[in-house]
């Protein structure tokens, strides 16, 4: 529905985004049979009998952190492509089957990993593993589709442009990362788009696209033996080619305080301002997660809301993120604001980051916090679409799936001391970069905001 | 998408009944309790015992087409207002008290109606009972908050119109499409009204139309409903009812030739919105205009993404819509945004190209079928999550009767290919269209 927003004005979008956390009661773990298959692929099953329905959630190593710069967008159009043709079908002859059930099925590129799903009622399930295997096995990447794509990604980031949002997170991104991968735009610039030629896509997808590299989760309506029943039978003679090893750089930020504006005519400022942040594995993330909680992560629990919103009416909406991955991270706090308020507001994130490396949380607010990151957990995996993709990701980082019971205990083990430790760690008031699209002249940005 | 595609809207007003309690008892999965206060507040239960968790919703009689010219908004206003707190419960301490436990919440505002709603643990719904009751009648709206609140829909609005170029297009279609139905006016408000709305405009709205009469209660998931009945009609029970809500609302007249605007605005792309008026869903055309948007628009199977993105080349996305839950008719609509280089007059031509070929021999069997496939299969799957499952009850209550919602799909297995053309023919003519068109400008050089 594009351009196409439901007439309804909710009062905030800020309330689920408590990025960072995963919370996991004991009492809602969930049933999760694990199976590696012999070619490697890493099977995870969960029965789900409420509806006549099945959910099946692939990641494939083969995000682009395995492309280089100068093929920029190579691993997001192999993962578009999948569905654009096959040895078997041509790419109407996928859409059209697949549509003609009700089904969906569909693929598209990530940093970290590439996501592929299906979701059929339950009596196409065998047509949708066919399909889906069919797609991710075989793919042909035909000459006219790749022309196609390209000039459609070419003016999708064209279109991207005129969101003041993207604009200020694709400066953002670049900024914090640099060269490293995740400093770039996943679907690519139109320049490297034009150097990557069918043999980039064959060859990345021989390269990349094998089992021992694939995560797949299967939830519904569909017993565990049937499940790995089909997965054997739709994905079992897929062979283990030999992949090289990736050898990919952690992300190295520097800290520094850097401005990058951008001058538009708009009526707000779209503020991101932040530096690097964690990876997913750090051992520090559950404290982070509490502490940005409180900070920024929250909604209306947040700091940043109830200041900069609730008591000075500057933005609709304002939150901050670590968002960590696999081999780094950053930690951002975004809003929008009128171009007048531009510089009250970013002042008042820096008191506020300030404040929390000078003082400890209150007992309230760090209560408070661990009762919602692990009180929250049954609505992070309501529906079978969720549950699949939760489980790609726990096997994908490694959590373990003793995580799902072990979450609450990580979270509640958060101490004060930890929480200011933590926040003078990992926050930095002096070095970051501030990105503001906005009517620059109206915005008149300050030189210091201390 | 099709159900809910485009605007949610509607309104149905929770009539001021006097049934004896408990009409209805109905346990089994799936099934809906209903039962009306002595007061007149309706409640509806959906109970599913596959979930751990519940949804909690009230939903006023309350949205944009109740306003008046001049404070457009104030329905929207008035819904960030109640999250404000009353004597019992200070600002913003409802919603850190659901978090508190684990759940969230949160509001919207339509054009036909007001919602509000928390998710949680079911153990945990006597907090919502006991806090919705509360601010249904006991809201403070301090004269400086309210200000203040002002300033944050102000600043919503710069994000979602003033700063977004379609959405802009969005608005000046319904400007022009309704002349004299509120439909014409954003939830949002126009900005300059949002300047005027006092204190004393929201009060008397609020004491108005927030009363139980005019307002109803939709629960879903894991939940007892004798339990959770005792405390509805303990804490609701005892709201006294209201006057009785006498709306309304003005009709539009037939429109009688096509209607054209233009927004030039700083943009990447150009982009067109082309609506039809069309009827809502109490009508039984509305299943042949749901089935007619899948065939163009429903995946890349569909007409539109065959012939003008896939074939043509000549558009970057463009679907069609259909806004049917609506209290009163609303629009069927085609869309596109133009490849870099491509004139939108192409677009737009496109689109009108497919409804033609429609018009000229019905869609095949199979088309038609793929069709009904989809919105039932969506149908299925939606009620996966709680909250699509109270907001589905919701919006069919809120148009007229919840029971639409279960004949629904029967509605739409009904539908013929020679229904499906009987229907464009008769709605989407030009002469009841309004277009919108952005043209994008180019006031800066990005730094």
């Amino acid at each position: 529905m594009n351009g196409i927003r439901p007439g309804i004005t909710g009062i905030t979008a800020a309330v689920l985004l408590f990025l960072l956390s995963c919370a996991v009661p004991r009492s809602y773990a969930l049933d999760v049979k694990r199976t590696v298959l012999e070619n490697g692929l890493v099977l995870l099953t969960v029965e789900r009998h409420n509806l006549p329905m099945v959910r099946v959630s692939v990641g494939i190593n083969a995000g682009s952190l395995h492309e280089g710069a100068d093929k920029a967008g190579l691993a997001s159009l192999a993962a578009g492509l999948l569905t654009e043709g096959t040895k078997n079908r041509t790419a109407q002859q996928i859409s059209e089957e697949i549509e003609f059930v009700g089904g969906e099925l569909g693929a598209s590129g990530g940093d970290d990993y590439v996501t592929a799903g299906l979701s059929v009622l339950k009596k196409d399930t065998a047509l949708g593993l066919n399909l889906l295997s069919d797609i991710i096995l075989n793919p042909l990447f035909p000459e006219p589709e790749i022309g196609k794509m390209k000039e459609r990604i070419k003016g999708a980031l064209r279109a991207k442009e005129e969101s003041p949002g993207y604009v200020a997170s694709r400066i953002f991104r670049s900024e914090i990362f640099g060269s490293h991968p995740y400093g770039r735009v996943v679907m690519g610039t139109p320049e490297t788009l034009d150097s990557i030629t069918r043999e980039d896509l064959v060859s990345f997808h021989r390269d990349h696209y094998v089992p021992a590299q694939t995560i797949m989760a299967v939830v519904g309506d569909i017993t565990h033996a049937e499940a790995e029943a089909l997965i054997r039978e739709y994905f079992g003679t897929w062979h283990q080619a030999d992949a090289a090893a990736p050898d990919i750089p952690v992300a190295t930020t520097t800290k520094r305080r850097k401005t990058v504006t951008v001058d538009k005519d708009l009526t707000q400022a779209t503020i991101i301002l932040g530096h690097g942040g964690i990876s997913r594995g750090a051992p520090d993330y559950y404290a982070v997660s509490v502490m940005n909680y409180i900070l920024g992560g929250g909604g209306f629990a947040s700091r940043l809301m109830q200041n900069i919103r609730e008591e000075k009416g500057l933005v609709y909406d304002i939150s901050s993120v670590f968002s960590a991955d696999r081999y780094g991270g950053s930690f951002e706090v975004s809003l929008q604001t009128s171009n007048e308020t531009a510089n009250r507001a970013i002042g008042e994130i820096l008191r506020e980051v300030q404040l929390m490396q000078h003082a400890p949380v209150s007992d309230q607010e760090l209560s408070d916090a661990k009762s919602f990151l692990t009180g929250s957990f049954p609505m992070r995996i309501e529906t079978s679409a969720r549950i699949a993709g939760f489980l790609v990701a726990v096997e994908y980082y490694g959590l373990g799936l003793e995580y799902i019971d072990e979450y609450a205990d990580y979270i509640n083990s958060v101490s004060k001391e930890d929480v200011l430790r933590v926040a003078r760690t990992y926050l930095d008031a002096d070095k970051y970069v501030l990105v503001v699209v906005a009517d620059q002249d109206k915005a008149a940005l300050q030189e210091e905001y201390r | 998408m099709v159900l809910l595609a485009g605007l949610l809207a509607l309104c149905g007003p929770a009539s001021a009944g006097e049934e004896a309690a408990g009409t209805e008892t109905v346990r089994a999965d799936g099934a809906v309790y209903e039962e009306t206060l002595p007061n007149g507040m309706q409640v509806f239960i959906i109970t599913d015992r596959s979930t751990p968790l519940a949804v909690f919703e009230v939903w006023y009689n309350a949205g944009s087409i109740h306003e008046k010219p001049g404070k457009t908004g104030l329905s929207h206003l008035l819904e960030h207002m109640m999250f404000k707190g009353t004597p019992s419960h200070g600002a913003g301490s409802f919603s850190k008290m659901i978090k508190r436990v684990g759940g969230i919440d949160n509001a919207g505002t339509g054009k036909d109606y007001a919602f509000y709603f928390q998710k949680l643990a079911p153990d945990r719904l006597s907090l919502s009972v006991e806090m919705e009751a509360d601010r249904m009648s006991n809201l403070i709206m301090d004269p400086q908050e309210t200000l203040s609140e002002r300033n944050v829909v102000m600043e919503e609005r710069r994000m979602r119109y003033d700063d977004d170029p379609q959405n802009l297009v969005y608005e000046e279609v319904m400007a022009a499409a309704f002349k004299n139905h509120p439909y014409r006016w954003p939830t949002i408000g126009w900005m300059s009204d949002l300047k005027t709305i006092t204190h004393e405009d929201l009060l008397t709205y609020y004491r108005t139309r927030y009363v139980p009469n005019n307002a109803f209660i939709v629960a879903a998931g894991n939940i007892d409903v004798d339990s959770l009945m005792a405390l509805i009609r303990k804490d609701f029970g005892r709201i006294p009812s209201g006057d009785p809500v006498r709306d309304s609302i003005p009709e539009e007249p037939e429109q009688l030739g096509e209607r054209r605007v233009f927004v030039r605005k700083e943009a990447e792309l150009p982009y067109v919105f082309s609506a039809y008026k069309a009827p809502n869903i109490l009508d039984e055309d509305s299943y042949a205009l749901d089935v007619l948007s899948s065939v163009l628009s429903d995946g890349k199977s569909a007409r539109i993404y065959k012939s003008l993105i896939d074939k043509k080349q000549i558009a970057l996305s463009a679907g069609a819509g259909y806004s049917s839950i609506q209290k009163y008719p609303h629009l069927f609509y085609l869309y596109g945004t133009a490849m870099p280089g491509r004139p939108i007059e192409d677009v737009e031509k496109a689109l009108y190209e497919e409804v033609e070929n429609i018009k000229e021999e019905p869609p095949s069997e199979r088309e038609v079928q793929k069709a009904k496939n989809q919105i039932e299969s969506d149908f299925i799957m939606h009620q996966d999550n709680v909250y699509y499952q109270a907001m589905m009850l919701a919006l069919f209550q809120m148009v007229g009767d919840w029971t639409l919602r279960d004949r629904y799909i029967d509605g739409i297995r009904r539908v013929t290919p020679a229904d499906v053309q009987r229907v464009a023919k008769k709605y989407l003519v030009e002469d009841t269209r309004t277009v919108g068109v952005l043209i994008p400008v180019k006031n800066r050089e990005a730094q």
